[in-house]
């Protein structure tokens, strides 16, 4: 849980600067620069492990069916919301 | 879009530099990941602070459109659960995380590489980027079969900026808010519901 204390330390360091439109330019350089950089690594880490490499194909594969997943299921019950909630006869004009 | 190719792109480099050990080995066990992690965290953050959006769609909403990120998480969870029988390699707990990423690749795989390791942290790259691309192609599919707040929930966090556009293309620019709402608080959520499932 600690490392979430970052994202809230930012949050509060972000709101008091709202004002300042150059910290949020610089906030998103900086985050883009460090996602790479941390992908990179990330590779890095899995490109030395060989029995990892062997298995890219599974992974994702792995992820291809968690990815449906989480589709499939987000659709279905945003259906039934938007049924319930959104498009029936009570809200149309 | 253009970003997600250039995280793959990193991905692969970083996976052909490991194979082909262009980084002194001293230089890995330094693991300076962690530090950079909480760099990313803290600059995350910072965006999320400074944008007045989240705000603004924090306080003025209805409780009605909350439905719509609910529904995304809560069908999300429930779909990942469900499929994760079909993945013999990975156990509920580890699926879910995977699925907690919400669209949010990026900070998703980082995280869930360092919390939950980095083999996992691969499968949530790919994964959440499956995601985003999947919505992309079949956001009119999902809106003429399953209603107007499919694409929006199937884009998770990416609805209130990459997929947004063919959102708004698919079902109307009158549901470019609650677009942008799901977005924000999948957003928010993402990161705290990937430590939580794998704390």
């Amino acid at each position: 849980m600690s490392i979430l204390f970052f994202l809230v330390a930012g949050m509060c360091l972000g709101y008091l600067l709202r004002s300042k439109s150059a910290v949020l330019a610089v906030a998103e350089k900086g985050m883009i620069w460090s996602v790479y950089l941390l992908v990179f690594f990330l590779g890095i880490s899995v490109g030395v492990n060989q029995a990892v490499v062997r298995a890219l194909g599974s992974l994702g594969l792995q992820a291809l069916v968690l990815s449906l997943g989480g589709i499939v299921g987000s659709a279905l019950l945003s259906w039934v919301v938007s049924r319930t909630f959104f498009e029936s006869p009570r809200h149309e004009k | 879009m253009r970003n997600s190719f250039i995280i793959l792109g990193c991905l692969a480099a970083g996976i052909l530099g490991g194979a082909l050990s262009v980084l002194p080995q001293a230089f890995l066990d330094l693991d300076l990941t962690g530090y950079a992690l909480c760099v990313l965290l803290f600059l995350v953050g910072i965006g999320i602070g400074c944008n007045g959006r989240v705000w603004q769609v924090l306080r003025n909403q209805s409780v009605r459109i909350l439905l719509v990120p609910l529904s995304a998480v809560l069908g999300t969870l429930v779909g990942v659960g469900v499929f994760s029988v079909f993945v013999p390699g990975l156990g509920l707990r580890e699926s879910l995380a995977v699925g907690s990423g919400l669209g949010y690749y990026s900070l998703a795989s980082v995280l869930i590489a360092e919390v939950g390791g980095k083999t996992l942290g691969v499968v949530a790259l790919l994964s959440n980027i499956m995601r985003e691309f999947a919505t992309l192609l079949a956001a009119p599919l999902l809106a003429r079969h399953f209603g107007k707040l499919a694409p929006i929930a199937s884009g998770g966090a990416t609805s209130m900026d990459t997929t947004l556009p063919i959102i708004t293309q698919c079902v109307g620019m009158e549901y470019a808010m609650i677009s942008v709402v799901n977005g924000v608080v999948l957003t928010l959520l993402a990161p705290v519901l990937i430590v939580a499932i794998l704390r």
